[in-house]
């Protein structure tokens, strides 16, 4: 089946099209679903890409040669008719659909289904072979309601009146997403933000993504940061950058924070179970839904998924792409 | 359940003790009784549920998922209670997982107290229908006993007395009179009763310590000198026959050891209060100045924090008591006494006891404090820290008083060793590259590690090492950084024995940094070998 499609370790590559989805490696032709650092890397000669996921990699590697691809518009190359779907992973995340010889192949890149005010949902494509991610493909990973996540974070930052909560986010995609979850349940105060986020803030609201009263936090005195939120990426959690904030309780915002040892290894006091991949019942639910005749799994946890696909009667195979999952991310 | 599971979890991400004490206070003074009491049971390690076996669990989820998910799982997770808490199915496919608030603390205690080992499953299954994962967690945790958050029987009851404004002596002193939920304790916190009476009951009483003496010498016709023992101090109460012959041993902290020494416990049947060092038998440590022999603190560690000992254990480093105080014999309190009465009784006292497990610290003969120094300058055995100078009129009082009691450490060893790795503190250094791995030269020109020290160095000093660390990092293994062997650090400690743990077969008692040495070309460090003339 779709012998027209190749899982390398470097990537996917589409035999008539002559291109390559989400290359580690630079190629000519780069199909890239969304513009985390290990889907997207500079160096291609050609990127099609939605224009949010080329305007960040604009911003990432300051690649320019790209075409911009609407969601839903239909584009061909070399005799297959290519699709980018929303995948509600981050802003301009997509799903890309591949037509051909009368099969059709969806590779989903990273993606959730829960709600995310940042971007648009996922939206579930049936298929012949699904091309999926399994990052957090244990049935121990089963993200909390959003909303109670953000209230564990609004209490602490109230009963602290004297401190600031440091929340460590992914300077893609999370923290543009927890300053918009913030936003919707009515915290309007200005929210400090480390250096490393400032400009991709900056482009998710030229993109018209409302973030309400950003600041940066570098130069403002400890004590006019007490009681604030200050977002900040992972790797700044405990590092001297922090030595400047009020006493600040150190927050993770990451998937990983499920598990115990895994936010105190970090030092996490108030971890927050917020993530911008799929679940381990959203997984498994996205399969049924689009009921492959094949699952390829590129990267995560993909014995468990894979074992859980052979017990539920879909064929499947792990890819073992490289260079995937970012440890920072999630 | 729920305010219960949310400080438990508090308690396991919050680092600081000051943190844990006002989550725990903050829970005593909010949750209803009988919750809060079976909660302080739990957090002192005073309910017993034996209803429930680890084994009992892992067939409890096998039952209800795919056992080749769930191994994948627990090799992930690594904890069982974690991992079931975690993958646990909600009943009827519920879209969120939340906590119902249908079961207290109590009543899950309750349940568990009156169920037989055959029907725990199904209704520990049923219980975890009604919570989150939080909640699943603490369940699990509390069915099987051993919470395991990071925190002594001790530091929960000072979170206790803290909720309350009571002294946490106090609230020792009362402790052996109640039993969980303690009613009685908590009437008395809230001012509904009068204050438990702990009459015949073996409560702990707070240690006498004592101040680093700073001064070029005492007179010894005001002091007496005896050797300090590098054990651990230890409070024997004995209630004696007449109050049903309980014994319990205490550490400085004031937590129960017990059950980590009952051979200790058993050998003492006496209506007394002891103060002591606990050590282990050593073959000649201690010898020279004194009858008996103890060996290194690193054979009385094999002993520390174990709630239950085997035989062998017992057989292989047995220990014994070696008495410094006498603070109550039968009805009398000696504590307002001065020290040289005290003495007396305590000589007299030991005829009663066993000598396999006991024996008297002695009394330094010295004739004047120049003496002393030589004696002191003398001793490099593994069992003796330093020299303990109390005054002859000093009363038992609690905690450090100023000219009663001087501890007098030998003075420390040093080596100079080779940075090799770092690691981040905890607290307020936890930005700070402050924990720091040294390593002394083989004879084949290798590194090894010999170490770890994370104090010794000024505020400035330790600026100036994190510069270093950031500065000259080789390889980074999870939070630890690997640096060039470039820095040379001054290293002191009290003594150094061989150990089977690390490669370099040493290990080093009370590691500090005591200079930096810039100056000294890494190649100069010593070496193991050298290291190893000095083991005592």
């Amino acid at each position: 089946m779709a012998h027209w499609i190749e899982p390398h370790p470097t990537g996917i590559y589409v035999r008539p099209a002559d291109a390559w989805i989400d290359p580690s490696q630079p190629q000519e032709r780069a199909l890239v679903t969304h513009g985390h650092a290990d889907h997207a890397r500079g160096g291609h000669g050609h990127v099609w890409a939605t224009r949010e996921t080329l305007a960040i990699m604009a911003l990432r590697y300051g690649t320019a040669s790209g075409t911009a691809v609407s969601y839903g518009e239909e584009i061909r190359l070399g005799g297959v008719t290519i699709r980018y779907v929303p995948a509600g992973h981050v802003l301009g995340s997509a799903q890309i659909i591949l037509d051909h010889a009368g099969e059709r192949v969806v590779v989903t890149g990273d993606y959730k289904r829960r709600p995310d005010p940042t971007c648009l949902p996922f939206e579930p494509v049936p298929c012949d072979i699904f091309v999926t991610e399994a990052t957090f493909g244990l049935p121990v990973f089963r993200h909390p309601d959003t909303g109670s996540e953000m209230d564990r974070l609004l209490h602490a930052l109230h009963a602290n009146p004297d401190r600031c909560v440091l929340v460590g986010a992914y300077a893609l995609g999370k923290a543009q997403r927890v300053i918009c979850e913030l936003r919707a349940r009515g915290h309007h105060d200005p929210i400090y933000i480390h250096g490393a986020l400032e400009r991709m803030c900056a482009l998710y609201q030229d993109f018209g993504v409302d973030m309400g009263k950003l600041r940066g936090a570098t130069g403002v005195p400890a004590k006019d940061m007490r009681g604030a939120i200050v977002l900040a990426p992972p790797s700044a959690l405990n590092d001297r950058w922090s030595r400047r904030l009020p006493d600040p309780i150190a927050a993770m915002a990451s998937g990983w924070m499920r598990v115990r040892q895994r936010a105190r290894q970090r030092n996490v006091e108030l971890p927050l179970v917020i993530s911008d991949h799929a679940d381990w019942d959203e997984l498994t639910d996205t399969i049924r839904e689009v009921a492959p005749s094949e699952t390829w799994i590129t990267h995560g946890r993909e014995e468990a998924l894979l074992h859980w696909c052979m017990t539920h009667q879909y064929r499947a195979r792990a890819l073992a792409l490289v260079g995937r999952e970012d440890e920072e991310e999630g | 359940m729920r305010q219960f599971s949310q400080l438990l979890d508090g308690l396991v991400y919050t680092r600081s003790r000051n943190g844990k004490l006002a989550l725990i206070a903050a829970y005593m003074r909010a949750a209803p009784d009988p919750d809060r009491g079976w909660a302080l049971a739990a957090l002192t390690g005073n309910l017993d549920l034996k209803a429930v076996k680890a084994s009992a669990i892992g067939e409890m989820i096998r039952a209800r998922t795919d056992p080749v998910l769930f191994e994948m799982s627990r090799d992930y997770v690594g904890d069982l209670a974690e991992t079931v808490a975690l993958l646990w199915p909600r009943p009827g496919n519920e879209p969120t997982e939340l906590d119902d608030g249908s079961l207290s603390l109590s009543g899950v205690i309750d349940r568990l107290h009156n169920v037989s080992r055959a029907a725990a499953p199904d209704a520990l299954a049923q219980m975890m229908d009604h919570l989150d994962a939080s909640g699943r967690f603490a369940l699990l945790k509390l069915a099987t006993g051993g919470l395991r958050v990071g925190i002594s029987a001790r530091l929960a009851k000072t979170g206790f007395a803290q909720a309350f404004d009571l002294d946490v002596d106090d609230v020792e002193q009362v402790w052996h009179a109640l039993a969980p939920p303690y009613t009685a304790l908590f009437d008395w916190a809230e001012g509904r009763s009068a204050r438990p009476d702990p009459e015949g009951t073996p409560y702990f009483r707070p240690f006498m310590l004592a101040h680093p003496l700073e001064a070029d010498s005492v007179d010894l016709a005001d002091y007496a000198a005896e050797w300090k023992w590098d054990g651990i101090r230890i409070q024997i109460v004995g209630t004696g026959p007449k109050h049903g012959n309980e014994t319990r041993l205490y550490s400085r902290a004031g937590d129960d050891i017990t059950g980590s020494f009952p051979e200790i416990a058993q050998a003492f049947t006496g209506h007394a209060v002891l103060d002591g060092e606990l050590l282990v038998k050593g073959e000649f440590q201690g010898a020279k100045e004194h009858g008996g022999a103890a060996a290194s603190f690193n054979a009385l560690q094999q002993r520390l924090g174990r709630k239950a000992v085997s035989a062998k254990m017992m057989n292989d480093y047995p220990a014994f008591v070696r008495l410094y105080d006498l603070l109550i014999e039968g009805d009398d309190d000696l504590r307002a006494l001065p020290w040289t009465q005290r003495r007396a009784r305590l000589e007299a006292y030991m005829a009663q006891l066993s000598p396999d497990r006991f024996d008297l610290s002695a009394v330094i003969d010295a004739p004047d404090f120049a003496a002393l120094a030589d004696i002191r300058a003398g001793a490099r055995d593994a069992a003796i820290e330093g020299v303990m100078l109390k005054h002859r009129d000093s009363p038992y009082v609690a905690g450090r008083k100023a000219a009663l009691w001087y501890k007098w450490k030998r003075d420390p060893l040093t080596a100079d060793c080779v940075m090799m790795y770092a690691q981040r503190g905890h607290g307020k250094r936890s930005s700070f590259y402050s924990d720091y791995t040294f390593g002394c030269w083989t004879k084949d020109g290798e590194l090894l590690p010999v170490g770890k020290a994370y104090s010794g160095f000024t505020d400035e000093e330790l600026k100036w090492l994190d510069r270093f660390v950031r500065g000259n990092t080789v390889n980074r293994f999870g939070p630890v950084r690997e640096v060039e062997k470039t820095l040379v650090l001054e290293v002191a400690f009290d003594s150094i024995h061989d150990s089977k743990r690390h490669k370099s077969g040493l290990a080093m008692r009370f590691p500090r940094i005591a200079r930096i040495r810039k100056d000294k070309p890494a190649a100069e460090a010593d070496t193991v070998e050298g290291l190893k003339r000095l083991v005592s």
